[in-house]
């Protein structure tokens, strides 16, 4: 990769998540009121997460149903357990022993 | 000396954030490695960045030329949360935690952050700062480890590692999915249409940074107009 292309676009994404971040936090002083906007961010956080996994973590670098079943298994473990720790562990490891079985199976 | 107390709270409480940071962003740089991104670059990314969701985004962006306005949408409306997180813990910030301090410090509002900061009555900055210390090297240094990693691995632990990321964001998701309608809901809904622009014909050609982007919006916006937020209605009342 190209370093100016590298820089340009680690100025894009460093730069415009801190500006994100930083300008209302330093500007702005009303409360927001308004019942739609304060529902649609409490949603924002949850759609983005699932628009970013669903399909795109079965189109990435592991096989997709190795993944796919990774994703199941963190899914029912993330339901009973909140640790972002242990149900990204779980993820890892049941998608890699996926992947080492089904050749078996296939 | 109360800064000082108040920042050794902080530290503690950022403990569990510093060590999930540590598996999370191990994955990041495994995944900035496989891109073909050296070491040195994911490990600047994650220090100047500082987050998940944004830098993963950005990352399979930068994998191909160009692309630099898809880029810069994708990220506002991945982490547009953050302004509004800005806000709501900006009214709680004490006297002295304002002007340059917050310039400075609302660069490690993340998720977590804001989440744990939130639970105070009064945010102090010596208390915020203790807060993210951990998160921070958390983050830095496990981008470090998983980067060098890299290429030491074997392809296929890698690309299970690599998931790891995606494991965190369904912790997030999957209690509430599980539990609440309103939340299942959009995320089905955000789903449903990134994988509609994944693999219909016309709708595959706009950039990824884009399409997320509008899953994410559209199922919140239908999530906002379908489900208002009942705690918001109840705190109203209660006032």
């Amino acid at each position: 990769m190209e370093l100016s292309h590298f820089l340009l676009s680690l100025l894009v994404i460093s730069g415009s998540t801190y500006l994100l971040r930083a300008i209302p936090f330093a500007a702005v002083r009303k409360k927001i009121e308004s019942p739609f906007i304060l529902s649609f961010l409490d949603y924002i956080p949850y759609t983005v997460l699932a628009a970013m996994t669903l399909p795109g973590a079965l189109t990435g670098a592991a096989a997709p149903p190795a993944a796919g079943i990774g994703l199941l298994v963190a899914t029912l473990v993330a339901i009973r357990c909140r640790s972002l720790t242990l149900v990204a562990a779980i993820t890892c490891l049941v998608s890699y022993l996926a992947s080492l079985l089904l050749p078996y199976f296939a | 000396m109360q800064t000082a107390s108040s920042y050794l709270r902080g530290l503690r409480a950022g403990i569990p954030i510093g060590l999930g940071y540590l598996s999370v962003s191990f994955s990041f740089g495994i995944m900035a490695s496989s891109i073909g991104l050296d070491w040195w670059q994911g490990v600047l990314i994650s220090m100047l960045t500082l987050t998940s969701a944004g830098q993963l985004a950005g990352v399979q962006a930068m994998a191909l030329p160009g692309q630099y306005l898809s880029m810069l949408i994708a990220q506002l409306t991945i982490n547009l949360r953050y302004s509004f997180m800005s806000v709501s813990l900006a009214q709680k910030t004490d006297g002295r935690f304002r002007g340059i301090w917050k310039w400075l410090l609302g660069f490690f509002m993340t998720d977590e952050i804001f989440a744990v900061a939130n639970e105070e009555g009064t945010v102090r900055r010596s208390f915020f700062f203790g807060l993210a210390t951990l998160p921070y090297f958390g983050w830095a240094g496990g981008t470090l480890i998983g980067a060098l990693l890299g290429d030491v691995l074997p392809g296929a632990l890698m690309d299970a590692l690599s998931l790891a990321i995606y494991g965190m964001f369904i912790a997030i998701i999957a209690p509430r999915a599980a539990r609440e309608l309103p939340i299942f809901t959009v995320v089905a809904v955000a789903v449903g249409l990134q994988c509609a622009f994944t693999f219909l014909p016309l709708l595959s050609a706009v950039p990824a940074g884009i399409s997320i982007s509008v899953s994410a919006v559209v199922a919140a916006l239908l999530g906002a107009a379908l489900f208002p937020s009942r705690r918001r209605e109840e705190k109203e009342v209660a006032d």
